[in-house]
Formats: C-alpha cells, structure tokens, sequence
C-alpha cells in the first residue's frame, strides 16, 4: 500500500467522533497554554501523561499532536499583543508584531501569524508525510553503532548548538544521563543509595513533571508580584489584500526555512525563526518599515516555527529522536503505551501512526477556524490571576506524579526534582538538555551495550558503519569549529585588554 | 489633611476620580489618586496603561490644589488605598462602586466593600450617572 492510501486510512480512523473530539480538546487547550507566558506545550504534555492510562493510543496522541500545534499558534498572540513571548519559538515576532499592534495593525499581524502558520503547517505536515516513512526505512536498516552516534549527535546538537551557554548546556545534560542512570537496568545497583525504592529507576513522567510544571510553579511563586504589562485591545483579526501581497512570499520562505531546521537532530524553532526574520528584512522592499511593524517581519517567523514544529516529528516518527521538549514528552507517551518507538514505528503501528499524521492536517485547519474568530478571547486569558492557574498546575502534577506508582515516595522526587528544576531556572540552565538526556541517556546505554555484546567487547565496532563515521565526523567538526570560535573570541578579548592597558 | 480617590481606568473609576476631583478643590486638600494592582496576572485591567496615566497627571495638574498620582504592585489593593490615607491623613476616601453578581461576589472579593468598612475616615461611594469629566 502506499503512502497516499494509508494516509486515507489515517483520516478515516482520525475523523471519528470521538478523535475529532480530543483533536478539538487538543488545539484548544494548545493554543491556551500558547498563550500564557511560562506554560508551554511540553508541561501539559507533561501533565497529561497520566491520562495515557484509561485513554486509547491514537486518541490521546491525537490530543498531544493538537497541543504541539496549538501552542505555536498562541505563543504568537501573546508576542504581539503583550509584547512577551508566550513560547520561545515566539520570540522573534514579537520584534515586529508588537510594533504592529502598538501602530493599531494588531488584527493584521494576529490574521498574518494565524493564515501563516497554517499554510507552513500544512506543507509542513505534506513534507512530513513525504519525508518520514522513507527516512525510517534507511534508518531501519542502520545498525546499534549507528543508533549509538545518532543519539549522541541528538545529545551533543541539542546541548551545544541551542542555547547561548555551553557550559550551561552540558550541565543540564549532564543532570539529565545522572538521573536516566539510576536504577538496576544493567544488573547492577546505580545510584540507587540502597534504597530498593530507586532500584526501578526514576520515572521519566516523575522527572517531566517535576521539571516543567514543579519548576516553573516554584518560579513563578517566587517572583509572583510584578507590574502587569499593557496590552493592546484586539478585534476581528482580518487583512487587507496588500497585507497578503505582502505576506504570502514570507509564508513560503518561512517554511522553507523551518521544515529542514525540524527536521535536522539540532531541532528547534529559534534558530529558524531567526534567520527568517532577517531574510525577510534583507529582502524586503520597504525595509524602512521594519522596527516599526512590517507584516512580513511577522508572517515568515510565524511560517517557520509552525514549519519547524512540523519539521522536529521527522525524527521523533521515523527515528524515534526527540529534539524539543514537547517531542521529548511525545515520546514518553507512546513509551508509556509501550509502543517500541524507532524507525521499525511505520511498519508495527501503521495505523497508529497515519492516524496522528491525518490528526495534524485535521488540527492544523481547526486551528486556523478557532483563532480567527477566538483572539479577543485567547487575550482574555492572560488575565487570570497567577496563583489561581499554578495551584492547578501544581495539583495536577502531584496527581500526576503520584498515580504513576501510587508511592508517596514519587512524590518525594517530584519535589526534589522540582527544586532542581527552580535552580535550573535561576542559573539560567536550560531544561532541554536535562530532559533529553534522561530519555536518550539508558536508550544510548542499551545500544552502545548491544554493538558491545554483537562484537564480543572489541570497542573498534563503534567505527564499523558508514553512517556512524559520517555522524562522528560532523560531532569533531561542529567541536573544532566551537573550540575554534571560543579561542579566537578569548584572544581578541585578551588583545583588546593589552590594548586597553 | 487629603481626599484619596481609588482610581481604576474604567467608569466606576471616572466617577470616583470626578467627585474626588471636586471635593478636593471645595475642601483645598491634597488630591492623592491610587491605582494599585496585585501584578499577579499578566495583565490587570483595572490597571491603567502608563500613556493613560501621563495623560491624567497632566489633566490634574491643571486643579488648583496639590495632586499626586500612585501605581503600586501591592499584597492587598483595599489594603493600600486605607494605608495611603492613613499616611495622607484623609479627609475623605473616594470609591466607584460597580454592580456585582452574587457569583462574582463569591468569587473575587470587593476592593470597594473593604474600604468602606474598614476606613477610619469618611467614605463616599459613588456610581457612574453618564459622567462628567475633571469640573
């Protein structure tokens, strides 16, 4: 069967009542927790784990998939109406959507990022379709060495490449393999201190939650009183027929520059949204407008990081690699399913998989049927008094934590680890790598120990395949070209300090 | 001796602000207007935007008594406004007072209620009649 009829068959399966009803709940909540600063799609994920216990498979992945969208598509409102990015893929349109909103376009810039995104959406999830099942069906065939490199590609890119301190980056990546050590997985007792109630190991939702829903409650607690920001009242979102002469170009470059920076292990949505922002400007034939609110300084970010979004489930579908966040907790939930995730994902759940691909055509036009209309609404959101939301949130997360084992003694860790996740947010650590490691950290284990076992102990193995030598080829390159850059920034630091003196 | 306005950017507020505005100049007492905010949302809408506020000091400043102008970040807004007129020694506490539901009421608590329970001074409640701007 190809590809086409089995999408068919995913739509078929998707459009029932009952799918299309957690795909709505999906997009909704999505686009809430977008919306409001510090609650990302990857701590209601994180939250709603639980609920892969009593819900179906296809179900509850079809909710998770509307969420991961829906939390793009709010993160731009809060950028243009507040001027505070409600996710960080939402960073860059703030730049000009706010300048937009203050210039009374903030109905332009709402329609431009909402008709945007679905458009890199949509040909964004037309990619994926395309690209995933013949990227599982190369990366089947890789052996456990290969396997090996790539998740340490995925580790090295995600720590390394995103985010603007390495030492930072491998800190929390380093808490991160600590914590995926713990348990007695390889017949021996790790970091278990003698206590037969870490011999399992911690769970990953316990880690999940306590980092994303613990540690950001306990932040917000912390800094709980600051001056409210003025936002900037909204109406019908709509443009005018310039507004999509001037934006449609953006859209498509956009996307262009989103699905492959998804779909690459150094994932993320910041980094494309970036570049788009300043293509967009170079191109642009009115670049006096932007700083002061041009459409296309809106329209092609929004493009990228939908794009992107679209982009990061290339990896996670076809080889069971996450390099955000939410993937990451997308990835726990097929786990807690016990669905072996990997590229042999197309061929032992068919259609599971077509199914969430169908759901995400299917959220992505409820989205942009939703927000349209909804924006004045989505703002009403923001002012919900904080101690109300994160009581819930904590709430839920203890709920969460505690009815994955019915032990008091998760809940220990939930705190311990939620104060860690404080800590992390108060030195400025990034959580990704933390979160990536304790999931790739025993996956990488149990491959390196299986090319170990293949080859009886010859460690020479690690270099035996093609692609696993191509994969630590560009690991040295990416090192060098780093070390490279932070010498020669520590040598001109150095000169300009003679000079100085 | 001052006359305090509880001021929030809506008509209740207006209301408040012109009896405050008036009884301030016939009594010759300081006009002190607070507009306090818990700052535990994102966006407060009793809270006025800094442009409103610029635009206010400035059409205050044309009264012929003393004015002052305050945004805080407080625990407690009813609590501020009596502690700012405790400070001011006030001579009188003005509020709007708006219609609530008896959910709303339940749900959130009266900035307005407290203050007229809990003030030491005299305190005038008064409510939008299609009102009138600074006299």
């Amino acid at each position: 069967m190809g590809s086409f009829d089995l999408l068919m068959q995913g739509f078929e399966s998707a459009l029932t009542p009952t799918n299309l009803l957690y795909a709505c709940i999906g997009v909704l909540l999505g686009t809430a927790v977008g919306v409001l600063p510090g609650i990302g799609p990857a701590m209601t994920l994180a939250l709603l784990l639980p609920i892969t216990y009593s819900v179906e498979p296809a179900s509850a992945l079809i909710m998770f998939a509307g969420i991961y969208y829906g939390g793009m598509y709010g993160g731009s409102t809060t950028s243009i109406l507040l001027n505070t990015p409600g996710e960080s893929s939402s960073v860059v349109t703030a730049i000009e959507g706010n300048k937009m909103a203050k210039a009374g376009r903030a109905a332009q810039a709402l329609a431009t990022a909402a008709i945007g995104s679905f458009v890199a959406g949509t040909i964004g999830t037309i990619l994926l379709v395309l690209f995933a099942p013949s990227v599982a069906k190369q990366v089947v065939k890789l052996g456990n060495p290969s396997n090996f490199a790539l998740m340490a590609l995925a580790l090295f890119a995600v720590t390394a490449v995103l985010g603007n301190s390495r030492l930072r980056g491998f800190i929390a990546l380093f808490f991160g393999l600590a914590i995926g050590l713990v348990g007695t997985e390889t017949g021996q007792p790790r970091l278990t201190f003698g206590s037969p109630l870490l011999a399992d190991g911690i769970d990953i939702v316990v880690v999940a939650v306590a980092i994303f829903a613990i540690g950001e409650a306990l932040w917000v607690a912390s800094h709980l009183r600051r001056r409210p920001l003025d936002i900037i009242p909204v109406g019908q979102p709509w443009m005018s027929k310039s507004d999509w002469g001037r934006s449609w170009k953006p859209w498509l470059r956009g996307t262009a520059f989103g699905f492959p920076f998804g779909a690459l292990p150094a994932g993320g949505a910041e980094l494309p949204t970036f570049l788009s922002y300043i293509t967009e400007r170079k191109l642009s034939k009115k670049p006096e407008e932007f700083g002061h609110g041009a459409i296309e300084g809106v329209a092609g970010p929004e493009a990228a990081n939908n794009a992107s979004a679209a982009g990061t489930l290339v990896p996670l579908l076809a080889i069971g690699l996450p390099t955000t966040a939410t993937a990451a907790v997308m990835l726990l939930a097929f786990q807690s399913y016990g669905i072996e995730t990997g590229p042999q994902l197309f061929d032992t759940q068919p259609i599971l998989v077509w199914t969430l691909l169908a759901s995400l055509f299917i959220g992505n036009a409820l989205l942009l049927v939703l927000n349209l209309p909804l924006a004045p609404l989505w703002a009403k959101l923001l002012q919900i008094p904080r101690p109300y939301l994160y009581a819930g949130i904590l709430f839920f997360a203890s709920l969460g934590a505690y009815s994955v084992n019915f032990q008091w003694f998760d809940l220990l860790i939930l705190l311990i680890l939620g104060l860690l996740g404080l800590a992390m947010r108060r030195f400025g650590l990034p959580v990704l790598p933390l979160i990536i490691g304790v999931i790739l950290g025993p996956r990488m284990e149990y491959q390196l120990t299986q090319a170990l076992a293949i080859s009886s102990g010859d460690i020479s193995t690690l270099w035996s395949e093609p692609v696993a030598v191509i994969v630590y080829v560009i690991i040295g390159a990416a090192l060098v070209f780093i070390i490279g850059n932070g010498i020669r920034t520590f040598a001109r630091n150095n000169n300009q300090e003679k000079v100085a003196a | 001796m001052s006359v305090v306005v509880a001021y929030s950017p809506d008509v209740y507020g207006k209301a408040a602000l012109s009896y405050g505005a008036t009884e301030a100049s016939r009594r010759e007492e300081k006009l002190i207007v607070v507009n306090d905010t818990k700052g535990d949302a994102y966006v407060d809408k009793r809270l006025a935007p800094e442009k409103e506020i610029d635009a206010l000091r400035a059409e205050l400043s044309r009264l012929d008594v003393e004015t002052e102008v305050r945004q805080d970040v407080v625990a407690d807004v009813a609590e501020a406004v009596l502690q700012v007129s405790a400070e001011s020694s006030a001579s009188l506490i003005v509020v709007g007072v708006r219609p609530r539901s008896p959910v709303g009421k339940l749900l959130l608590g009266s900035v307005a209620q407290r203050i007229i329970l809990d003030a030491t001074c005299p305190v005038l409640a008064v409510k939008p009649d299609g009102a009138e701007g600074l006299s």
